[in-house]
């Protein structure tokens, strides 16, 4: 018995979830959903098991980084070794236990939620197969095999956004998801490219040892140099992967995938891998100002237009969705400038309350009997008290109310972006506002949801609390969403930031330079009050308008531009998909393929053909015309082979007088 | 061992001896010959599995030649030999053979043993074509190969079946006759048809090639594999002989016949006429992209399934072609390894579309639709092999357009982020394709009824998916078992140019290519004077 089984044998962990996959895809069919609940509980909850003993033994054995080669996977020559290399950081286990942790209690819920569904076996297969991809994903140690984690996961979220694939919108917000993934996937590959290139590797120790050595110079601001480009492509995947502007538009119809698939893949762990791997990469961005200041204004601009977007939405889950796009612009913002360790804070704490608000939807939908639209709903709280309270849970969490999760984990991003140079005070101030478009859009949500008018027909409802397979995690979830944040507590709370201090060895001590320590502290404490301010604000304008009952009116100006999320998808349409097709269909094909090659091809072989048609013409079968090709044959001939006679004949008769 | 000193004409001649014991049987009994046919092919893909032992890894020159003097004025000798490169070739022309000949278990019926005489003879000529090391016995192959692959199209295919195959011949022809008057030109100087020899004279300086004459004789070579492959744009031979060849012909035709066209690059183009390459590579790596982004393209709006494919393998093919003339180690292995992926995962496209015309009888996509619900187990192989051929990672399509993709940007980081687009187009094409045929509800009366695949087609369907799966997973596999061989013609492509200001040491030293004795002594070295 090694002294680490877990950690010696880490591909556990990601195996266990493949091998329930497999069994339920290749056998489930036939199979009560008990045997399948067995199979896909089992591997996950066994898979977060050893996740927790290994990183027990991580940090017993008191490592920096724990890393282990497996087998080789792609091998060309000495030049390039790509193995299926595991390792184990910090990083890493945050990562590892959110997406097993999570991930469990989701699979949990699902057991309830899908119970009525068709094709129970094969929903838990790819539910399995996306944590086998997550784990890969964030437990990789080169890019390429966080690239396969990444390719799959993306393959996961097409299979389970389109899992009601009878329906067209479903198959449609799959393949979107897939292609838009695949466009920034384009970038990742340039950028894995272009760091082979530079470095000779993409492993991560030896990538990250080579570019943070004393010679690799900080490209300066405004400098595109090979890191700030490589940075900028990794971004690029980035933005596909964790829906930000402008590859965000996958998202929201991804909403078409069972409810809790948007809360594992869509909330809390897929599309934050974007963010894990800013985060992974840090040592490169920090290097690369250029591409930083990028990633904080994209991230910036995400997170209100998202917002925006989010306050119109009458689908419960629509509005779930983009606040996700919001919260992970707070992410790529908090890791823009530099705050990657408040970064991963936020996606932790998100992951736990967004889960938990998708989770709570979805009892709600599952009380309404399938009702998404939040118009159609109204004065539920009485009606299904656990989920009322889990939600309300994590909308104060994700409103950014203390001592809730999101407030902590917020507010350090805010304080990051207020002290970043530079233009930091104007995205501190766009960060803020869309603070209070969270608010109100979120409790816009509960009000709607909750309070107000039964705004449906009582005689087809039948409001009923969902089971205990549901309510459970949800309850989990809630308590995660509270507590979650103590892990950070900022400094003037007189607590040790538990989380930034666990993140130290890879992020290093975040400290905000040229300040000290009390006038940091007090300013930390003026933001924060602002930062609850703002949360109030949001939630007093969302009670003034939607408490007492609000009516849909009818869709006008501003509110109508926002409703169709400024017609961006129609946009893309227009503009990019529209003309691609018209030109391969109407030009590439039509004209240049049948047209004009095949049209080449064709009439040179019909030039042969006419060509042989007029000489056949000489085969007449006439014994008159043959005697005369005959005769002139002869002549021909006989003109050859006497040519060296008859040349002086000619040459003095015929052409002598031109001589 | 007692046939490891002939193995290679035991397994080119071996189904030509199959072909003539058919001959022999009854024809009324459809599925003895069947069977024996399937026999045949199946034990000749063992036989071809011995190569992986006796091929020894890491050798770059030619193992188990044989050498045989068969004309003596001109000198062509029946020389084989094979390498690293020509062996995976091989062993999936030889597994594609029993895919093929089950393919066909329920579809063909029409002059059933002439069908089975044709494969056979087909699979003489392309074992042919990898095994032969004199450029006359090449050529004959070469045509040989082309004869039972017109008849396949012509007598078994579909509706426009005559005018397909013609258009297949006669293509194919304009590009050989090209090579025939290379390969008598290259004679012409050197005095021999035996490709060692010719390489040797080349490499030690004996043959100096003035630039014209090169650059005619790479194009007189380059133009018939151009055909083959099919680079941009003379490409358009391909859809018509897909949609029309029966389901065995597509699957050899996309799976092997294609990978003729590359193979004859790597092995000659690159080798003989290095400067000619270089000097033609932007263009050739122009058309290669053109042909990826062009052939995606077209692939998307395409009607017909079988077309749909047809096109995606000029796009595919495209990679391999890029990966070839960036004279990159790296981007020639990835070149290597995309032919056999794309064989494998192209060719169980074929087979799938060829099961569902087996079931309604048309490529057209719009006649389908929803068939997840009648046929879930076909829907499942089919996502999965166009996951592969769309380059997931895992799968075999990854690790071919990965290698290309990668090295080629070490060399000319431009053309990959035009090709890599490519990557995001096949997504596009073949999920949409997907979501066409197999999403939604049922849109035909016929096809709520459709049975899922029989046993016979499942069992082909996971040999076809354990192999992409397994190609995808354990690559080095075969890249250890490439990579001599490939790294050689890299080294041959860049080596031989005089003027490099490459340091010397960094040039290898030239390999020993086993060259006959013979056929050395024969050279008449006033030949060699250059014209």
């Amino acid at each position: 018995m090694p002294l680490n089984p877990i950690l010696e044998y880490l591909w556990i962990i990601p195996l266990l979830p493949l091998v329930g996959s497999a069994i339920n895809g290749l056998l489930g069919s036939k199979w009560p959903n008990k045997v399948v609940n067995a199979v896909a509980l089992g591997t996950t909850g066994l898979s977060f098991l050893c996740a927790l003993e290994a990183v027990r033994e991580f940090f017993a054995s008191g490592q920096q980084l724990f890393r282990k080669e497996f087998f080789d996977w792609i091998v060309a020559y000495n030049d390039l070794r790509i193995g299926f290399d595991l390792q184990l950081d910090q990083l890493t286990v945050v990562m590892l236990l959110v997406v097993t942790g999570v991930g469990f209690l989701i699979h949990i819920y699902s057991t309830g939620y899908m119970s009525h569904e068709g094709g129970y076996y094969r929903f838990f297969s790819y539910l399995n197969l996306f944590m086998f991809f997550m784990l890969i994903l964030v437990l990789a140690a080169n890019y390429t095999l966080l690239f396969v984690g990444w390719e799959g996961v993306g393959l996961c979220s097409y299979l389970l956004i389109g899992f009601y694939f009878l329906k067209k919108s479903a198959a449609d917000a799959g393949k979107k998801a897939f292609i838009v993934n695949r466009i920034g996937d384009f970038g990742f590959m340039l950028g894995m490219f272009l760091l082979f290139r530079t470095f000779h590797s993409l492993d991560f120790q030896t990538l990250f040892a080579a570019a943070s050595k004393a010679g690799v110079a900080v490209e300066p601001m405004g400098q595109f140099g090979v890191l700030t480009i490589a940075c900028l492509l990794l971004f690029m995947g980035a933005t596909g992967k964790s829906a930000q502007i402008p590859l965000y538009v996958w998202l929201p119809d991804a909403m078409e995938g069972p409810t809790p698939v948007s809360a594992l893949i869509h909330a809390a762990t897929m599309v934050t891998a974007g963010v894990y791997v800013v985060a992974r990469s840090h040592i490169l961005f920090t290097h690369a100002p250029t591409a930083m200041y990028v990633v904080a204004i994209i991230g910036c601009a995400t997170a209100f237009f998202a917002a925006t977007i989010g306050l119109v939405q009458s689908d419960i889950k629509k509005v779930l969705a983009y606040s996700t796009v919001s919260q992970l612009g707070y992410m790529f913002l908090a890791c823009g400038v530099g705050a990657f360790g408040a970064g991963i804070f936020h996606l932790m704490t998100h992951a736990f309350f967004k889960a938990l608000l998708f989770l709570s939807a979805g009892s709600v939908i599952h009380a309404m009997g399938g009702e998404q639209d939040m118009w159609k709903m109204g004065g539920l709280r009485s009606k299904i008290k656990v989920t009322f309270a889990c939600m309300l849970a994590g909308t104060i969490a994700i409103a950014g109310f203390p001592p809730f999760a999101g407030f902590f984990s917020k507010d350090a991003i805010l304080f990051s972006a207020y002290n970043s140079e530079p233009g930091g005070k104007i995205l501190y101030g766009v960060g803020l506002f869309a603070a209070i478009l969270t608010s109100f859009y979120m409790f816009r949500l509960i009000y709607l949801t909750f309070w107000g008018p039964e705004r449906y027909d009582k005689h087809k409802v039948h409001v009923h609390e969902s089971p205990r397979s549901m309510t459970v995690p949800l309850m989990i979830l809630a308590l995660l969403s509270l507590i979650g944040g103590w892990l950070a507590l900022p400094a003037f709370w007189g607590r040790k930031n538990y989380f930034a201090d666990f993140l130290a060895p890879i992020f290093g001590a975040e400290e905000v330079a040229g300040m000290d320590a009390a006038a940091a502290h007090s300013l930390e404490l003026i933001l924060s009050g602002v930062a609850v301010a703002a949360a109030l604000i949001g939630l007093i304008v969302a009670w003034k308008m939607y408490s007492k009952g609000a009516r849909q009116g009818t869709s006008t100006g501003l509110h109508k531009v926002l409703y169709n999320k400024y017609y961006v998808d129609e946009l893309y349409q227009a503009a990019i998909v529209g003309p691609l097709m018209w030109l391969s269909r109407n030009i590439l094909w039509k004209v240049v393929d049948v047209g004009v090659i095949d049209g080449t091809v064709n009439g040179i072989a019909h030039g042969t053909q006419a060509v042989g048609d007029t000489v056949r013409r000489t085969q007449s079968g006439n014994t008159r015309s043959y005697a005369v090709w005959v005769v002139i044959g002869a002549i021909v001939v006989f003109g050859i082979i006497f040519w060296p006679i008859l040349r002086p004949v000619f040459n003095g008769t015929v052409l002598g007088g031109v001589r | 061992m007692v046939a490891s000193g002939h193995l290679l004409s035991v397994l080119i001649f071996f189904p030509a001896v199959g072909a003539l014991a058919l001959l022999l049987l009854r024809n009324d009994d459809e599925r003895f010959v069947r069977q024996i046919t399937f026999a045949i092919s199946l034990v000749e893909f063992l036989f071809s599995l011995i190569l992986l032992w006796l091929v020894p890894i890491g050798a770059a020159g030619y193992s188990l030649e044989e050498f045989k003097r068969w004309i003596v004025a001109p000198p062509i000798n029946y020389h084989l030999g094979v390498d690293g490169i020509s062996m995976f070739l091989v062993i999936l022309t030889t597994f594609l053979m029993p895919i093929s000949v089950l393919a066909s278990w329920k579809g063909v019926h029409f002059r059933l043993k002439e069908f089975h005489v044709m494969l056979l003879l087909l699979e003489v000529g392309v074992i042919g074509v990898f095994l032969s090391l004199d450029l006359f016995l090449f050529f004959v192959f070469w045509e040989i190969m082309l004869i039972p692959m017109a008849f396949l199209i012509g007598i078994w295919g579909h509706d426009r079946r005559i005018y397909a195959a013609i258009k297949f011949v006669l293509y194919t022809m304009a590009g050989s006759i090209l090579m025939l008057v290379g390969i008598v030109w290259l004679y012409n100087t050197t005095g021999t048809f035996d490709l060692p020899t010719i390489q040797h004279m080349l490499q030690s300086g004996l043959l100096v090639l003035p630039a014209r004459t090169e650059m005619l004789l790479f194009l007189a070579f380059f133009v018939a594999f151009a055909i083959k492959v099919p680079l941009f744009p003379l490409h358009t031979w391909l859809p018509d002989a897909h949609v029309e060849a029966p389901t065995a012909g597509s699957i050899i035709l996309a799976g092997v016949l294609l990978k003729m066209g590359t193979y004859g690059m790597i092995r000659f183009c690159l080798p003989l006429f290095p400067d000619a390459s270089h000097k033609a590579a932007p263009y050739v790596g122009a058309l290669a992209i053109v042909g990826i982004i062009y052939g995606a393209l077209v692939a998307l709006v395409q009607p017909n399934l079988k077309k749909l494919v047809a096109y995606s393998s000029v796009s595919h093919l495209g990679f391999v072609v890029l990966g070839i003339f960036a004279f990159q180690n790296i981007a020639m292995q990835g070149a290597v390894y995309q032919m056999l992926a794309h064989g494998i995962s192209t060719g169980a496209l074929f087979l799938l579309v060829g099961m569902l015309y087996d079931r309604r009888h048309t490529f057209e996509i719009s006649e389908y639709g929803g068939l997840s619900t009648p046929m879930p187990r076909l829907a499942a192989f089919f996502l999965f092999i166009s996951l592969a051929s769309m380059g997931l990672p895992l799968l075999n399509g990854f690790v071919g357009e990965f290698l290309i993709l990668l090295g080629t940007y070490q060399v000319n980081w431009k053309w990959v982020a035009w090709a890599a687009t490519g990557v995001i187009l096949s997504a596009c094409y073949l999920l949409w394709a997907y979501q066409r045929v197999f999403f939604g509800a049922v849109t035909h009366e016929k096809n709520r009824e459709l049975p899922d695949t029989s046993s016979r087609e499942k069992w082909l369907l996971v040999a076809m998916a354990v192999v992409t799966l397994w190609m995808g997973v354990q690559s080095p596999f075969f890249t250890r078992r490439i990579a001599a061989s490939s790294r050689k013609v890299v080294e041959q492509s860049n080596g031989y140019q005089m003027h490099e200001a490459a340091a010397p040491s960094a040039k290898p030293a030239p390999a020993a290519t086993g060259i006959p004795a013979a056929s050395v002594a024969k050279l008449s070295t006033e030949r060699l004077a250059v014209r």
